[in-house]
């Protein structure tokens, strides 16, 4: 049973596909990407090459030399796979989601770190407490992980402290902890970011060397809790 | 067993054809630049086209060979020599031990490939010996190599002996680089529509498939920046993070154009005007700053049927080489 009537299939370039179900951040919808990703994951088909699951799309990468092999002649692997999709999509048993796997993530909301705070309470015309409660006084869906290698994009930050991009990019620390729009993240690793640095985590969001480099995956939860600099710096060792 | 780099390039990496299945954790592919020209470079030398070769950028790092090796440099002609001596490009030669390789002057091209019969040892990470420049991983340490490394071949050559006391031989054949007979202009990219190709107004449309557009200095293996030309969309709706892929070109605010290279980021939000088609690729990687270029509106039939013509291209050089290879050796 497809609870989601809506959606649409278009090419991403001549190697790659996008399921997409519409310009929207839902849970609901980002559930039906996880499910369709996980279905594709375990069950690969023939010249499927790597998944991309985001916010409400799912994007599929192919070897168009490969399935052109084996598919007829007068059909493109594009319409092929679009084809196939298709009709997956259309039997598809849609399941409920596991529960989610909660994690907890200590942030250090010192100015120390929190090097765009002050700004945005003037922004805001709030207390630079107001912010840091309104950032921890909820817990986060992780939408997807995507930008750089471990990023999580979560969601659905409070309304009052939405602020848009940066203009310009600046250099961000790895563990840094940022909002905008309607989301936060975490840096990961060092790197240019047009986010506003509201604190910083001392855990290790990614970790190349681990055997699974990601702390976080799309659907978890996530809460964050405040610390101060002193537990920062234990929980660093 | 190895090559030690006696002074460094500004970035020369090992690259296979990258490490897919994580992008769901935003572990971006990284692999080669120009997949075609470094397919090439392993076929002279009788490799697998898909074994990891090092991708040279000019200035390129001054390599000395500590042992024999059957090497073969394709794509961009950076005027290699042994030993002060010319070498051409697209052939496949054999360097006895102390030969100094170094490149000249570039003449052609943004990217070179080197292979090594037998292949290099490297560091392999989720499947793939793909530097990741951003995730530290993969390659040789995670990194571009720098002066005094020695990265290691993975078998010795056997057939040393053939040459006796020379520093070098070229070998006598030359890989047929032209793929596609159709010729082409060479700055001309094919592109298919990218899902907002309609939010440009028409006039945009044609400006955008009409205008030669300039590869700016910020331009690196993650992408291409262009010049910047008047283009307006319907509308400024925010979209989503979703998937990219290589050959992207994304419409940044105020009308400035990215295309998207191997070392692009996994997902992002701005409008996805059109894809460089995956044959046109090898060529896009081999553009520079200051270099200008023309996209051509194609569809996905022809797209898929030029890389299909590319792919054979290269299938017949592997057979015609090894051949040649086996021969040759076994003389």
């Amino acid at each position: 049973m497809f609870p989601q009537k809506s959606y649409s299939i278009f090419s991403l370039g001549d190697a790659a596909i996008t399921i997409d179900f519409g310009n929207i951040i839902n849970e609901k919808i980002n559930d039906y990407v996880l499910d369709l990703f996980h279905a594709f994951q375990q069950r690969p088909f023939s010249g499927m090459v790597d998944l991309i699951p985001a916010y409400s799309s799912l994007s599929i990468y192919y070897d168009p030399v490969k399935l052109r092999k084996s598919i007829s002649h007068s059909e493109t692997a594009f319409e092929y796979i679009k084809k196939e999709v298709v009709k997956f999509i259309e039997k598809f048993s849609w399941e409920k989601p596991l529960p989610a796997k909660v994690m907890k993530i200590p942030v250090c909301y010192d100015e120390y770190y929190a090097t765009d705070l002050s700004r945005i309470a003037e922004i805001k015309n709030l207390e630079k407490q107001e912010i840091v409660h309104l950032h921890y006084g909820q817990t986060y869906r992780v939408y997807m992980i995507g930008f750089l290698p471990g990023f999580p994009y979560l969601g659905t930050l409070d309304e009052k402290i939405a602020m848009p991009r940066k203009p310009e990019p600046q250099m961000v620390k790895a563990g840094s902890v940022a909002i905008a729009g309607r989301q936060t993240g975490i840096y990961p690793l060092e790197s240019p970011g047009g986010w506003h640095i509201i604190g910083k985590t001392p855990l290790k969001i990614f970790d190349a060397n681990r055997e699974s480099p990601s702390l976080l995956s799309a659907g978890d939860v996530v809460e964050f809790y405040p610390i101060d600099k002193n537990e920062f710096l234990n929980l660093s060792l | 067993m190895s090559l030690r780099i006696v002074k460094a390039g500004v970035l020369d990496s090992i690259q296979d054809r990258g490490r897919y299945g994580w992008q769901y954790l935003g572990i971006n592919p990284a692999g080669t630049m120009d997949s075609f020209s470094a397919s090439i470079a392993n076929i002279l030398v009788g490799n697998n086209p898909d074994e990891a070769t090092i991708e040279l950028h000019f200035p390129a790092s001054i390599f000395l060979f500590e042992r024999p090796a059957l090497v073969a440099i394709s794509g961009a002609d950076f005027s290699a020599t042994i030993n002060g001596e010319p070498v051409p490009a697209s052939h496949a030669f054999m360097v006895n031990k102390n030969s100094v390789l170094q490149f000249q002057e570039p003449t052609k091209g943004a990217r070179a490939y080197l292979a090594v019969k037998g292949g290099f040892l490297a560091d392999t990470w989720l499947g793939s010996v793909s530097t990741n420049l951003k995730a530290g991983m993969g390659g040789y340490q995670g990194r571009g190599l720098r002066k005094n490394d020695q990265v290691f071949f993975r078998e010795d050559l056997k057939y040393s002996t053939i040459l006796s006391q020379k520093e070098y031989m070229i070998l006598p054949w030359k890989a047929d680089l032209n793929w596609n007979s159709k010729t082409e202009y060479a700055n001309e990219l094919f592109i298919i529509p990218g899902h907002e190709w309609d939010w440009l107004i028409n006039e945009s449309k044609n400006n955008f498939l009409n205008t030669s557009l300039t590869i700016t200095q910020q331009s690196d293996r993650m992408g291409y920046r262009l010049n910047n030309i008047p283009l307006r969309t319907l509308t400024n709706e925010e979209i989503v993070s979703s998937a990219v892929s290589f050959g992207t070109v994304q419409l940044l605010p105020g009308g400035r154009l990215i295309i998207l290279m191997a070392d692009h980021q996994t997902t992002g939000g701005y409008p996805r005007i059109a894809h460089i088609i995956s044959a046109h690729l090898p060529g896009a990687a081999q553009m520079k700053t200051g270099d200008s270029i023309r996209f051509k509106m194609t569809d996905s039939k022809t797209a898929e049927g030029l890389l299909i013509k590319q792919q054979q291209h290269l299938l017949q050089l592997q057979s015609a080489c090894k051949f040649r290879l086996e021969e040759y050796l076994n003389s």
